[in-house]
């Protein structure tokens, strides 16, 4: 019987270590290659490039704290994108509900500083979820009930929520000491998240407690999506709506259902951002890692542990890009988006360009094998 | 051996998909001016060997003679070229284009229509006349029943020049009637010297139509016969491998009371269309409801309705005496609670999700059941130990709860639906195609379990488009024909004609009397 079993069980697909970890790597190669080719072009040299980029990432430990900083906003993201994947959804407004959460976090952190510090991060960490919850609700609300397609609709959300947040900055949030930019006043001391610990060496990086949150919820997430039955409706309307309602499962629920855990998802890149970092609501806050949370949850197969892995790597290349931006002269910020764009482009969009010949290669091997034995 | 009078050989053909070996060492010789019929069970691997003789596959290994030459075909149009037609099982016309214009699609001669639209409108009337083929050419494809859209489709292949037709499973959308009529047509192509492969997993076919059959098992070729020496029980042994009982063995039923009614239920579809015409069927324990009939007239919107994934637009339902439009009961979900199993028609479009693993469709519409969940947490154990037993009872192979449902054949997929649906001890089973695409070994097996029901006690309703399986299970047979039920009879007074006539829309007594006269005049 058990026998059996792996007999069925294994010619069907090549090994596990081949699907997760060769193939990513070999496409991960491909982009290093052709950006290598693309530093070669304007006269740098791609390997002390590719020196400079893993030094300035890993290097040392404020490096480590710098990547492990931007790793965290890719999780939150990455996970955003992909619980709305879950349910058949295209989410590409997590930029747009991780800046509104902004407002949410700032609301709370600003108007309720004479709480003690362990009522008023919980209570900002809340609003910052609820803010991104409500504003990916409506999207999912209009896929659900209206049949608006929420590409359309997160999409232009980004756009409401960037004017929402320049009017409540420019017009009522903005400080007087700021100087005429539009941002909040700072913070109190005690709606700040901790920072890590000196023993670790990061303490002068940016690295705080949101990247604990960022782990817990990732084994939340995990739990929720694939050991309990509401995870379960999420994946089956995913998967098949037909079947969805055959078995007595409702789309429309689910669909709202899985929004409104995504916006809340992405609203912790507030958390990270303005109680960890910033101390203050600012514009932009963002920056871009709402997008960017596309590609993680592409890469990552909609699995935390993808996730993460796919979230260090970006992380990384955010951090040794802006070190090798910093050190070679011919290298610039947007020489680093074209490496980030060649990465995306070979993990997601060509995902499947060695694949069929990978595979090929090691059923062949497989078939030999059993030849000889 | 190639001969002048080989329109097609193929020479050791294989093909893989993956570690699949979906055709192995395939040899096949088609004498010219014949019908040379393909059978095998779904999944033997006949469709993948016609799209490697179409060029849509390329074989991995192997080599393909046409009239004697070896010929490359990489690609449909090499195929078109060396003279090969193709009749998709789903059709590939543009119902908003006329007859005409579908036909002359890709080899419209020239970038202006009208030239060519004339030529192609007389050699169109030539090739109707030849092989008489009544369509009008400028008829809407849209506006065309099934039966003549599918002529339509030959139509195209014999524009193209095709010497050798291949139609693959054409008489799933026909009635029996239509079905005769195709026969005549490639009766008539072969008189004229045209070669025809007819691929189907349907025996009377093969015996009613072909002069030579091949036997595919398992993407091998198992036998290589001429129809004439051979019998259906041979080839369904040939087909399977072993011999099956081709019809189910019952005792009379005995129904008791009405589980589940329908009274002057209609449905109006979101396009307003009236899809359900006023159905009155009664449900018994210890019997089966079987409804025959073309697919989609209204035997969908029937299952929905009763199954309570659509609400009727008027009429009546009762479910052990309690009125169900209007009640809390009356869902998917509340309906399940209440006793009510339901095997859907369509099992990859509803009944499983094929990228889930099987424990995990077990579960599918079952999956808020105290027994499989822990609190908030499912209980996974308990959702493969379930799955275990269903596999177990239904000889489901492999036996493998943690395969993705796609890594099944039909038969084994259906068997696990079944199983889901089955072994939750529902008082009323719904049924859809009970055994579509199912090889003949997991139909034997899945009738038997449905008379087992019945003699438990319970009420069955099985809808399927085949005639023969409707009148060896049923023990009513209702018709459906345009959204409305022609006539109900017992089983035992149906014969084929009179279904089929019913089938298409004659009613009870008008087939009855036309059935005789038939009888009489054969």
């Amino acid at each position: 019987m058990a026998e059996a079993k792996a007999k069925f069980g294994a010619p069907a697909k090549v090994p596990a270590w081949v699907n997760l970890g060769l193939i990513p790597f070999i496409n991960l190669l491909a982009a290093f290659f052709i950006s290598g080719l693309v530093i070669l072009i304007i006269g740098d040299n791609p390997l002390k490039a590719l020196e400079v980029l893993i030094y300035g990432a890993f290097g040392y430990p404020e490096a480590i704290g710098y990547t492990l900083y931007y790793t965290t906003n890719f999780i939150f993201t990455g996970l955003a994108v992909a619980i709305a994947f879950h349910c058949g959804l295209f989410n590409i407004g997590a930029e747009g509900q991780a800046f509104i959460s902004g407002l949410g976090v700032g609301l709370a952190a600003l108007y309720l500083d004479f709480l003690p510090f362990w009522m008023v991060i919980p209570i900002a960490i809340l609003a910052a979820a609820l803010f991104g919850a409500i504003w990916a609700y409506v999207p999912g609300y209009l896929q659900a009930k209206r049949g608006s397609h929420v590409v359309i609709t997160t999409i232009m959300f980004n756009f409401i929520a960037f004017s929402i947040m320049n009017y409540t900055l420019v017009e009522i949030l903005i400080s007087k000491e700021a100087g005429g930019s539009p941002e909040t006043r700072e913070f109190a001391e005690n709606t700040w998240l901790a920072l890590a610990p000196d023993f670790t060496g990061m303490a002068d990086s940016p690295l705080n407690f949101s990247f604990i949150i960022a782990l817990a919820l990732s084994v939340a997430f995990y739990y929720f999506v694939w050991h309990t039955r509401w995870g379960y409706e999420i994946r089956v309307v995913g998967q098949n709506e037909t079947a969805a309602k055959y078995a007595g499962i409702s789309p429309a629920r689910n669909i709202i259902l899985a929004m409104t855990i995504s916006g809340a998802l992405a609203g912790f890149v507030a958390v990270n951002e303005l109680l960890g970092v910033h101390h203050k609501v600012i514009m932009e806050f963002t920056g871009g890692f709402g997008f960017v949370g596309i590609a993680v949850a592409l890469m990552g197969r909609n699995h935390p542990v993808g996730i993460f892995m796919a979230a260090l790597l970006f992380g990384a290349i955010y951090q040794g890009g802006t070190e090798l931006a910093f050190e070679m002269q011919s290298i610039n910020k947007e020489m680093v988006i074209v490496i980030q764009g060649l990465i995306i482009l070979f993990s997601g969009a060509l995902e499947h360009m060695f694949r069929p010949k990978i595979e090929s290669f090691f059923r062949r091997a497989a078939t030999a094998k059993a030849v000889e034995a | 051996m190639t001969t002048a009078n080989t329109a097609l050989e193929l020479r050791r053909v294989n093909k893989w998909f993956g570690p699949v070996h979906a055709n192995r060492d395939i040899s096949l010789s088609v004498g010219r001016g014949t019908i040379h019929g393909i059978i095998g069970e779904n999944g033997a691997g006949k469709s993948t060997l016609m799209s490697i003789v179409y060029g849509f596959y390329q074989a991995d290994d192997g080599e393909i003679f046409v009239g004697g030459v070896p010929c490359k075909i990489d690609n449909p149009q090499a195929s078109i070229a060396a003279g090969i037609g193709m009749v998709h099982q789903h059709f590939m016309l543009v119902d908003t284009f006329t007859v005409l214009e579908n036909v002359i699609l890709g080899v419209e001669g020239g970038s202006r229509l009208a030239g060519g639209m004339d030529q192609a409108r007389e050699e169109l009337e030539r090739l109707e006349e030849e092989y008489t083929l009544d369509v009008d050419v400028d008829a809407l494809v849209g506006d065309l029943p099934v039966g003549l859209r599918q002529r339509v489709e030959i139509l195209k292949a014999l524009y193209r020049g095709a010497e050798i037709l291949i139609l693959d499973e054409p008489t799933g959308v026909l009635t029996p009637q239509e079905a005769d009529h195709l026969f005549r047509i490639l009766n008539t192509l072969r008189d004229q010297g045209k070669t025809v492969i007819l691929i189907t997993h349907k025996l009377r076919e093969i015996m009613a139509i072909t002069d030579q059959v091949s036997v595919m098992r398992r993407g091998e070729m198992v036998a290589h016969v001429a129809t004439e020496e051979t019998n259906r029980e041979q080839l369904a042994e040939l087909m399977v491998g072993r011999s099956v009982l081709l019809h189910v063995e019952k005792e009379k039923a005995e129904p008791g009371d009405i589980l589940m009614e329908m009274q002057g239920v209609n449905y109006q579809d979101s396009d307003a269309v009236l899809r359900l015409k006023d159905i009155n069927l009664t449900l018994k324990a210890g019997e089966i409801l079987g409804i025959a009939g073309v697919s989609g007239n209204g035997q969908s919107e029937l299952l929905e309705i009763l199954g309570g994934m659509i609400k009727p637009s008027a009429g009546s339902i009762t479910y052990k005496g309690d009125e169900l439009v209007g009640s809390s009961h009356y869902s998917a979900r509340g309906l399940r609670k209440i006793g009510l199993g339901h095997v859907p028609e369509d099992r990859h479009k509803a009944g499983l999700i094929l990228s889930f693993s099987a424990n995990e469709n077990t579960i599918l519409g079952y999956h808020d059941l105290d027994m499989f969940n822990k609190g908030t947490t499912l209980n996974r154990d308990q959702m493969v130990q379930t799955c275990e037993d269903y596999i177990e009872k239904f000889d489901v192979r492999p036996p493998n709860p943690n395969l993705k449902a796609n890594g099944f054949s039909g038969g084994n997929q259906q068997k696990l639906v079944l199983a889901r649906e089955m072994e939750q001890d529902p008082d009323v089973l719904l049924v859809g195609q009970p055994t579509r695409g199912v090889d003949i070994g997991a139909i034997e097996f899945i009738h038997k379990q449905l008379i087992k029901m019945r003699d438990a006690g319970k009420a069955i309703l099985v809808v399927s488009v085949e005639i023969d399986e409707v009148m060896s299970l049923a023990d009513r047979i209702a018709v459906m024909f345009d959204g409305a039920i022609v006539g109900e009879l017992d089983a035992a007074d149906a014969t084929e004609q009179k279904l089929g006539l019913m089938m298409a829309g004659v009613t009870e007594e008008a087939a009855s009397d036309a059935a005789l006269v038939q009888e009489a005049t054969n």
